[in-house]
């Protein structure tokens, strides 16, 4: 079996989020970058599968060249090879449309990435490439076990989850608890270093969508502490001043 | 300008987030088409009228009793074409979000998720979607003819603005190709307010020390009316059921009201928590960092707190 996962190269979730150059570019000056924690969870799936029966795994990054620790990292957690689209990732269906051109030319059984990055939150990845590649796409999926040639797949839902079965090949956007994160040993940090890792070159894609300009919310106003003998006072707050009750 | 909606149901119903959509569609202008598929209850359907829906399509074959997404995309994007539309709107959801990306992709249409208001279209089509899980918006311009835009909880007010409407059957195209995905069966928190939707909602975290103490919790929410929620470590360690988890990972919650009990205030808790209208924290921790965050704070012991916080809003209403 042949996987596919696609990551993503996003701030640590702990990053404070600036812009720069009128609000137009992020500020990464003292911001950490980490594979995304969606595509963390997929990418350890694909690991779990590779150790029970025997796959290979591709990871795809669309970025340039900072991304490449990313990658590299990615490698040392298990995947096999890697393939980087030297280009900035600008929106989703640009994103997509490269990985999908990748993926035609790699014959990949199942294409495993996150529900969303964490940076632009879009959540539509996975879809756009399973409708490049006319195969279905699958998401939230919090469970994927695969039998021959037949996935059964948990997908959350609000309030519940549904169960399913496909055949490969598929896109799934994975989610916890599909697997634990994985971190990379010693072992694999060394071989990470030698894996092939390819750069391509983008083809050029009209996506519609252009970044005007960034914005930060307004700063949050200062919190009102309450006794903790008084919970009457937080009730008249909430119904007389919040007005939420 | 021509809107189609999607409108999503559960057990027959409209789903709330979807009548948002069609009020969000009905604010922006133009002639609102809403498409349901699958089961849903006529009344419901005509009642979207009320919302500013012109016209009512239902794909009715129950083959869309199901939300298979590549099945419902070709039926949407098929309809879209079929009304001439302009515009796609539809709530982000677990299916919604999914859904509108492979729309986009087969229509070749212009996308834009966790859209926070009104699109601004004194110059193109202008919309401010949230970023950074929260933490930011980015103002983008979507430059195609057509576009699909997925709304954020809250980005619309509902509100009634005309009478029901009737409604047309729409004669959906299946192929069987779209249905390759075969769901087998769900499981469904049935009675409960879902936490995507409420208004309220009460979380608690690691500091409630144990599952056996999520009653307190519960009775709070009941009295309110409330979803409950938790932390990460609450679902990873089998507290609670996984959809209730709230943050960077899990649910990205938008209530009126967020109640936070036991929870330190991670960032990454934060992220899922910061649309809130009014965020109230009880720690015993006076250094917890999620004060920062709040409107209200208590500090002091949950147990001690939760019962006289329950009684004192029962007496209040
Ligand atoms: C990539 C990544 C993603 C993550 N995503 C998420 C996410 O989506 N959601 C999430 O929640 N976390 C997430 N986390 C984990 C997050 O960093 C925190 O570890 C987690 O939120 C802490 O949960 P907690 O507040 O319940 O527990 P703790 O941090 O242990 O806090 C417990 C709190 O309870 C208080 N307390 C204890 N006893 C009492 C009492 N009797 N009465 C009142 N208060 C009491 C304590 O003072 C403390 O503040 C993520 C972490 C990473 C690295």
């Amino acid at each position: 079996m042949k996987i596919l996962v696609c990551i993503s190269h996003v701030p640590d979730t702990t990053s404070k989020i600036n812009f720069i150059d009128n609000n137009t570019k992020f500020d990464t000056n003292g911001v950490q970058f980490i594979i995304g924690p969606y595509d963390d969870y997929a990418l350890a799936r694909a690991v779990e599968l590779k150790e029970s029966s025997g796959a290979t795994i591709t990871v795809i990054n669309v970025g340039l060249v900072d991304t490449e620790p990313t990658i590299r990292k990615a490698l040392a957690i298990g995947a096999d090879d890697a393939i980087r689209v030297n280009a900035e990732p600008t929106d989703s269906f640009f994103v997509a449309s490269q990985i999908a051109e990748q993926a035609k030319a790699g014959g990949y059984d199942l294409i495993l990435m996150g529900r969303e990055s964490i940076d632009y939150n879009s959540g539509a990845v996975h879809g756009i490439v399973g409708e490049l590649l006319g195969v279905p796409s699958i998401s939230p999926v919090m469970k994927l076990d695969i039998e021959g040639n037949t996935a059964k797949l948990a997908r959350e839902i609000e309030g519940g989850k549904e169960y399913m079965e496909v055949s490969l090949p598929f896109v799934a956007g994975c989610q916890e608890p599909i697997a634990e994160w994985k971190i990379p040993n010693m072992r694999g940090i060394m071989s990470a270093r030698t894996k092939p890792l390819k750069v391509v070159e983008p083809s050029t894609v009209d996506s519609g969508v252009k970044l005007q300009k960034f914005e930060l919310p307004p700063a949050k106003g200062s919190v009102k502490m309450i006794p903790a003998d008084n919970v009457q006072e937080l009730v008249n707050l909430l119904k007389n001043e919040a007005k939420v009750l | 300008m021509n809107i189609l909606v999607f409108v999503e149901s559960a057990e027959g119903k409209i789903k709330k987030n979807s009548l948002e959509a069609v009020a969000f569609a009905q604010a922006m202008g133009g002639s609102v088409t809403a498409l349901a598929l699958g089961n849903v209850e006529i009344s419901e359907l005509e009642g979207l009228g009320k919302y500013g829906a012109k016209k009512v399509l239902h794909a009715a074959d129950e083959k869309l009793n199901q939300g298979v997404i590549q099945a419902y995309a070709a039926v949407i994007a098929k309809a879209f074409q079929d009304e001439n539309s302009d515009v796609l709107v539809l709530s982000d959801s677990s299916l919604g979000t999914p859904v509108g990306a492979r729309v986009a992709a087969k229509l070749g249409a212009s996308l834009a998720s966790n859209v926070v208001e009104l699109p601004n279209t004194s110059a193109g089509f202008n919309v401010k979607r949230s970023i950074y899980t929260g933490k930011a918006f980015a103002h983008v311009e979507l430059t195609k003819p057509k576009k699909v835009i997925g709304i954020k909880k809250n980005a619309a007010e509902v509100k009634e603005v005309g009478g029901n409407v009737s409604v047309t059957p729409y004669q959906a195209s299946l192929s069987d190709a779209d249905f390759s995905t075969k769901i087998t069966s769900a499981e469904k928190a049935t009675g409960d307010v879902l936490l995507p939707e409420a208004n309220i909602v009460v979380s608690g975290g690691r500091g409630m020390k144990g599952p056996e103490h999520w009653s307190g919790i519960e009775e709070l929410a009941k009295t309110l009316g409330a979803a409950t929620g938790c932390s990460k470590p609450v679902s990873d360690m089998g507290w609670r059921p996984h959809h209730e988890h709230v943050g960077q990972t899990g649910v990205k919650v938008a209530p009126q009201l967020y109640i936070a009990i036991g929870i330190s205030g991670a960032i990454q808790h934060l992220a899922g928590v910061n649309s809130s209208k009014c965020i109230v924290v009880i720690n015993k921790d006076a250094d917890a960092p999620f004060f920062k965050a709040a409107d209200y704070g208590i500090v002091g012991d949950a147990f001690d707190i939760l019962p006289k916080l329950n009684e004192a809003i029962k007496a209040a209403k």
